[in-house]
């Protein structure tokens, strides 16, 4: 099954750009990247810039509104996401708490709707 | 035979049998529908024919061509070939007639499934009693005081979470073991809580919901046999329901551990449940069921409240303290010093949990027994109050509003 792990946290709390603790932080996605990459589950995934370059669309009737910003204006923002190929939800969630980010954020695991 | 006898041997069966048949496909809503066939067709070839000298393997044989029935006739034929398949080798490939012995236990993977932490808790209790325990719907929703449609609601979210989300079949890894377990002894616990706290509904229909956790707790001991845990889970329900007959009076009134005729209590139970406590503990992997059932325990075994190793018990608390640094347990823990120590040295202690503690309506309870005690009668008036103010539990509201009335 394929499941997407979406990275949320409140981006001003962790380590901030620039200090030891952020240099320590990129290391470890690196090597849970490795992790994942040895075990063949990685289908792909990305850090998103931060939340003050998003654009929100919507189109009612033919008319399309952008706003600048965020859909849900909460206390922790998406800002990355890996997918997996997994057996189960139990492979899927034990590669998901290996995220860095786990530790001061939060992580959702979601199954992909496959459509047969 | 009769609908009675029938349902009996359900009870019985259900669990394994529904296990096993979700291990060969795959699919619980797909097995729980073959074996609901293979009762209808037992009701009627078992009243012709008697009883088969194998019920549980006749079962199994014929919810497997249900199955396949079930199968041929459903529209996405195509998509489901391979279960098909699968049920077919397993038809004709084991040659050996099923008996009673030869039948694999499978339910452990399915407690683990009914129980995974990624099903809400409510869900899972749902879940277990219908997929282990062999309860209706109705059944459930009458011992959870819940409409019908709301317990077909929360059961058939369960099922669609744990096909669609990939909560899988199977025993946790070493690794996660003991964590995952500790999911499973809740929902259990919570189950036999619900039956024995009852405070309203259909009595008979809660005192089923202590019997079956009871069930299933043993069942799961079998099946992972060395587990102190469970055999202080075991252990702690047993010993608390030996003391059933007497925790209400003809009147129905709640009647609290001092004042219970002890010469009553299960006597059968309390034994099981202490030689569970000791063999549990000698094997050193402490945990919370097993001292809190060692506290049990020691109740058990005392002649009356006063005579009580209560010296013993607050010990017990503080290794539980060491597990789970809880407020609740402190709260127990000062009232087991009341009986050794003077109160007002436990009035600082009592107040410094009164923040955690806001909604507890026992800490009202207790502080206004402390304070009667202290002769400070006015002020203990006030805290019954908060208390019966808080009461959920309708017997237990009375009892508190008598403690107040007789102040």
């Amino acid at each position: 099954m394929k499941y997407i792990a979406l990275i949320y946290a409140d981006e001003n709390s962790g380590p901030q750009y620039g200090t030891d603790e952020f240099n320590q932080l990129i290391e470890e996605y690196q090597i849970i990247t490795d992790i994942y990459e040895n075990d063949k589950v990685l289908m792909g995934g990305d850090a998103l810039q931060d939340v003050n370059t998003a654009t929100t669309v919507s189109s009612r009737n033919g008319k399309v509104e952008t706003i600048d910003g965020p859909f849900a204006e909460t206390k922790e923002q998406l800002g990355g996401y890996y997918l997996f190929e997994c057996e189960n939800l139990d492979e899927a969630l034990k590669y998901a708490a290996m995220i860095p980010s786990a530790k001061y954020g939060r992580v959702e695991v979601r199954p992909i709707q496959e459509y047969s | 035979m009769s609908n009675n006898n029938l349902h009996s041997i359900v009870k019985l069966y259900w669990g394994q049998l529904l296990a096993l048949l979700i291990q060969i496909l795959k699919d619980v809503e797909l097995s729980e529908d073959a074996l609901q066939d293979a009762l209808e067709s037992a009701f009627i070839h078992w009243n012709k024919n008697g009883i088969p000298q194998n019920p549980k393997a006749w079962l199994l044989a014929t919810a497997k061509h249900k199955a396949i029935d079930r199968i041929r006739r459903s529209k996405n034929f195509e998509e489901k070939k391979i279960q098909y398949q699968q049920l077919l080798d397993i038809q004709t490939d084991t040659g050996i007639k099923e008996d009673e012995f030869t039948i694999p236990d499978e339910r452990l993977r399915l407690i683990f499934t009914c129980c995974h932490p990624a099903l809400n808790t409510n869900i899972s209790v749902a879940l277990t009693l219908q997929l282990l325990g062999g309860l209706t719907t109705l059944e459930i929703a009458n011992a959870y005081l819940v409409k019908k449609d709301t317990m077909a609601q929360r059961i058939v979210r369960g099922k669609r979470k744990i096909k669609q989300a990939g909560i899988p079949y199977n025993i946790p890894e070493k690794l996660d073991f003991d964590q995952r377990l500790g999911t499973v002894l809740k929902v259990l616990y919570l189950i036999f809580n619900e039956g024995y706290s009852a405070s309203n509904g259909d009595i008979p229909i809660r005192q089923s919901l202590c019997n079956e956790a009871i069930r299933l707790t043993q069942v799961l001991l079998n099946l992972c046999n060395n587990e102190p845990e469970i055999k202080g889970l075991l252990a702690l329900m047993l010993l608390h329901d030996s003391r059933k007959a007497t925790r209400f009076n003809e009147s129905d009134e709640f009647i609290p551990l001092e004042n219970q005729n002890r010469s009553m209590w299960n006597i059968q139970q309390i034994e099981q449940g202490v030689s569970l406590v000791q063999s549990a503990l000698k094997q050193k992997k402490i945990g919370t069921y097993q001292l809190q059932a060692a506290i049990s325990a020691i109740h058990a075994e005392s002649d009356d409240y006063q005579s009580t190793n209560w010296h013993e018990i607050t010990l017990i608390y503080d290794e539980i303290l060491k597990i789970n640094a809880s407020d609740v347990v402190r709260l127990n823990q000062l009232v087991a010093l009341s009986q050794i120590k003077p109160v007002n040295e436990l009035i600082k202690p009592l107040d410094s949990l009164e923040n955690s503690l806001v909604t507890y309506q026992p800490f009202y309870a207790v502080k206004a027994d402390f304070l009667n005690k202290l002769n400070n009668k006015e002020k203990a008036k006030i805290y019954y109050q908060k208390a019966i103010d808080l009461c959920e539990n309708q017997k237990i509201k009375h009892y508190l509003e008598k403690k107040l009335l007789n102040l």
